[in-house]
């Protein structure tokens, strides 16, 4: 037994309660942690600092009302035109057809996996749609360019008329579809397992199918989520660039017709902004007028997105 | 810390041999000396709601205190109160005083980490940190720069658990290899070893066996010759079984259907609990509630 | 420790709530109350339905089948090692991925260097100092959240404004990319690196702090260590994110036709698999279309090994906890 020096205590006088030591080392790294934090934010402003200068420039030389009202995307040519409408027409075009097909594949596949799968299949599935997300786009473009649309081309109808090109707004934007559907579904998923078992069970002891308590019960409960998750699809659709620079062909064209090769905004943009880009000069600034555009829609959609989620988690939590 | 002791009347030089099973008849230590923690008028917000409110109290020293009461009445809270643990619940507020040693806990100027090296806390569920059962204990002396000799602090704070035997030959071990127990009483030798005053105990047996909870509960009785213990419990067999005194607290709706606790009588444990003087102690300790 | 009272009450009407609105569902569907005749076609409609349903999972992992199907149809012929060796050339059969892959490993080293720190050290902060009613704090998690959703190519807007040209002025280098990058995925380390802290059970902390110890050391010895896993995890998914990223680096410098590997990452001219590859896919000439679908197997690979890598750790140390 050793007792010699046991963790006795007993202090009765003055005991030290302020702080003892400065404890610089710790204010250094709590320093280092908030800037930590600020980088994040320094990031969104650095990308407002990087639109805002080179967009000003570009409205100094080119009237606001031409970007907004001229039909015309030729920016380069010798009798430039700056009409933006073609390459937002093109993302709208090629969003489109993504909307068409990624949303419901993503509400059916997130009803599958929240209502139907049991917990073995679902913790296959899951993952797996995890997967289909982390594919990079330049393996989409190469499937849309080199499989997708020649599928189309030899299977075309006769009495529609002339099959697509070999690009194609429809085909970028039917993979586009299936690219959004992990972002949909997993989002969907979620907010419709965050429904309370007591809703469910409310409508089940009144004896409703799983199709009615699905479609009636879950779905509305959970709409805002499931909304939210389409807001957040299509902005993904919207800012995609390689699978529309591959499949989409490259020029502007104001055309909802998803036969016809056309040009996005994001597409415009990494075409012209590669190589050595003059920093200064009218291309170097319509780059950024157009990112700025971009950024701003993409914006506002995700603060729709943020907003709706919020309300959802009101709702339940 | 060590060096900062003074000589003052109430010093052990010599800290009796605790090892001795009987080293602690009842009764305990004679202290007729200034309570160690005094409250006064001390309210508990929680998001601005008082969950305690006007707790006035001495908790006296090398003593056993016991606070009892229905489940939601506060205990815990009170007693997270005594070494600032509070401070980390950010929607908590503290306000009136808790006094130690006269000084004022939540004065200006002092600092929670100060506080909770010198009042130490064992919690509800035994908390191990995933290491090894040696560097459980050593934490403490390890983070606060203590200047020991670290085996025989370990050694030392294990023994003073009655955990020394049982472990001695697998200290290097991971201490989720041991039985709840015997893990709640590591999580007691892990608070010693940093050397504190006081030891806050938040109903440290309720997740426990009534053999491993006998054993810890012998632990406090002979831990009380050297440290002033506060424990929380709602096992009223086991305050008596324990205490020296006992507070009992209630719960008192207020208008908004806010469930505050408040403190109806606090005394020695004998008389709270043989011939306590208000009705709704008496109503709790002979069963007819809670 | 909050009120479990007003939980309890918050609980309670909650469920209220929920009772009434299911009640209030259900009873708009009086036909499936009906038995008999009613239910066969009930019946029907909901094998239908369920049809629909698996219909739609199985259209996105039949493409994702089909897709890796097709890359390895069209790219096996050329996927051998001259594929890792060659320089990239105008000669399909002479044109290789070496500098791409040398670029690719630079270009994400560089970036896991950076975003590491700043994102757990962004997560510790946000989860253990903010104080989440502080306007600022919530302007940061309102920004983390937003910046999270901001097209790839806005961020190579932002790369080739800043950090290529402007301030930074790096010029095209390899570690304008990682930097470009680096921002791209920081949102997505920070979210993973906060869900791993939260992750890690409070009577950890509680027992640390109770002992004496500041919060950072409480932190350092308990909460980081046993956060790491969850980080881990989430940097890797994060990482093979950004080994597939294309369209940020084309504005930011990775050229396509560099036949030499970077010396560093300051040292300018580099390319990246993945813009390789998207340069191989835009020529017409069906010998590059081939490369390019040996290439995607590789990048699919590399993916592959990652996720496997990140699986690996997440299931082991949930074993151990």
């Amino acid at each position: 037994m050793s007792t010699d020096s046991p963790p006795a205590s007993s202090s009765p006088a003055p005991i030290q309660l302020s702080r003892q030591k400065a404890r610089y080392g710790e204010r250094v790294i709590v320093g280092f942690l908030i800037f930590c934090a600020v980088v994040s934010v320094l990031t969104t402003v650095g990308i407002v600092v990087a639109l805002v200068g080179p967009t000003i420039e570009f409205f100094r030389e080119v009237p606001i009302t031409d970007f907004f009202s001229a039909d015309e995307w030729a920016p380069f040519f010798a009798d430039a035109s700056f009409g933006v409408f073609p390459i937002v027409v093109g993302t709208l075009n090629v969003t489109f057809w993504a909307i068409l097909i990624g949303l419901p594949l993503g509400l059916g596949a997130a009803i599958f996996l929240s209502e139907y799968a049991s917990p073995g299949t679902r913790k296959v599935l899951k993952p797996t749609l995890e997967v289909l997300e982390g594919i990079p786009t330049v393996a989409y473009g190469f499937f849309a360019l080199t499989f997708v649309t020649p599928l189309i081309r030899d299977n075309w109808p006769g009495f529609l008329g002339d099959p697509p090109g070999i690009f194609s707004a429809g085909a970028a934007g039917i993979v586009l579809g299936v690219m959004i559907v992990p972002t949909v579904a997993s989002i969907s998923e979620d907010a419709m397992s965050a429904v309370p078992r007591s809703l469910r069970e409310g409508a089940y002891a009144l004896g409703s199918t799983k199709r009615t308590v699905a479609l009636r019960v879950v779905v509305p409960a959970a709409l805002s989520g499931i909304v939210a998750s389409f807001v957040l699809g299509v902005s993904r659709a919207i800012g995609e660039t390689i699978v529309v620079l591959i499949a989409a062909g490259n020029t502007p064209n104001l055309t909802f017709n998803p036969l016809e090769s056309i040009q996005t905004m994001t597409a415009f943009i990494a075409t012209t902004a590669t190589g050595d880009i003059g920093v200064g000069t009218l291309e170097f600034k319509t780059v950024f007028a157009v990112g700025a555009l971009l950024f701003v829609i993409t914006l506002a959609m995700n603060a729709l997105s943020i907003w709706l989620v919020r309300r959802f988690r009101e709702e339940y939590e | 810390m060590a060096d900062q002791l003074q000589t003052g009347a109430d010093v052990k030089t010599a800290p009796p041999a605790i090892d001795a099973p009987d080293a602690a008849p009842n009764g305990g230590p004679t202290s007729s000396s200034a309570p160690v923690l005094s409250t006064e008028n001390v309210h508990v917000f929680y998001d601005g709601i008082p969950a305690v409110k006007e707790v006035t109290m001495d908790i006296p020293r090398h003593r056993v205190t016991a606070f009892i009461g229905p489940s939601g009445c506060g205990k815990s809270t009170l007693l997270r109160s005594f070494n600032r643990m509070n401070d980390l619940i950010p929607s908590a507020e503290v306000t009136g005083k808790v006094l130690y040693h006269g000084q004022d806990l939540y004065g200006s100027g002092v600092d929670p980490v100060e506080v909770r090296k010198h009042i130490g806390m064992v919690f509800q569920k035994p908390n191990p940190f995933p290491k090894s059962i040696y560097d459980n204990v050593a934490f403490g002396p390890k983070v606060l720069g203590m200047k020991v000799d670290m085996d025989e602090v370990v050694e030392n704070s294990l023994r003073h658990a009655a955990l020394w035997d049982e472990v001695k030959d697998r200290l290097k071990q991971s201490a989720f290899g041991m039985s709840g127990g015997q893990q709640q009483r590591l999580c007691i030798a892990r608070a010693l070893a940093t050397n504190p005053d006081v030891l806050l105990m938040d109903e440290p047996c309720s997740a426990l066996d009534p053999i491993a909870t006998g054993r810890i509960e012998d632990l406090m009785v002979r831990l009380r010759e050297e440290y002033t213990i506060v424990i929380v419990t709602h096992n009223m067999q086991q305050a008596t079984r324990v205490s020296d005194r006992t507070a009992f607290l209630t719960v008192e709706l207020d208008e908004q259907d806010n469930r505050t606790g408040v403190v109806v009588e606090y005394d020695e444990t004998e008389k709270v609990f043989s011939q306590p003087s208000d009705s709704r102690t008496e109503a709790y300790v002979t069963g007819r509630i809670g | 420790m909050p009120d479990p009272d007003r939980q309890d009450r918050e609980t309670r009407s909650r469920m209220r709530t929920s009772a009434r609105q299911a009640i209030t569902a259900a009873g708009a569907d009086t036909e499936s109350l009906a038995l008999g005749r009613r239910s066969k076609s009930e019946a029907w409609k909901s094998v239908a339905f369920l049809a629909l349903m698996l219909f739609c999972v199985l259209v996105a992992l039949a493409l994702l089948v089909t897709l890796i199907i097709d890359a390895f149809i069209d790219g096996s012929s050329r996927l051998n090692a001259d594929l890792l060796t060659q320089f990239p050339s105008g000669v399909p059969e002479n044109a290789g991925l070496q500098s791409a892959i040398f670029g690719s490993l630079w270009v994400i080293g560089m970036m896991i260097i950076t975003v590491v720190p700043l994102a757990v050290g962004a997560a510790i902060y946000l989860e253990e100092y903010a104080d989440r009613s502080k306007w600022y704090n919530r302007i940061v998690e309102l920004n983390i959240q937003n910046l999270a959703a901001v097209p790839s190519i806005v961020f190579g807007i932002l790369g080739l404004g800043l950090i290529v040209r402007g301030p930074l002025d790096l010029g095209f280098v390899a570690y304008a990319g990682s930097l470009t990058l680096a921002l791209l995925v920081l949102p997505t380390v920070i979210l993973a690196s906060r869900e791993a802290i939260r992750s890690v059970p409070s009577s950890l902390s509680d027992g640390s702090m109770a002992l004496g110890a500041t919060k950072w050391q409480t932190i350092w010895h308990h909460v980081l260590p046993n956060a790491i896993p969850g980080i881990a995890t989430g940097t890797i998914l994060a990482v093979s994110r950004a080994i597939g990223e294309t369209a940020p680096l084309l504005l930011v410098g990775a050229t396509v036709f560099v036949t030499f590997n970077p010396e560093g990452p300051f040292s300018e001219g580099y390319t990246t698999l993945p813009v390789q590859i998207f340069n191989w896919v835009s020529r017409p000439q069906d010998e590059f279309r081939t490369l390019a679908a040996a290439g995607i197997i590789v990048l699919l690979f590399i993916l592959l090994l990652m996720n496997s890598f990140a699986i690996w750790i997440r299931n082991r140390y949930a074993r151990q906890t």
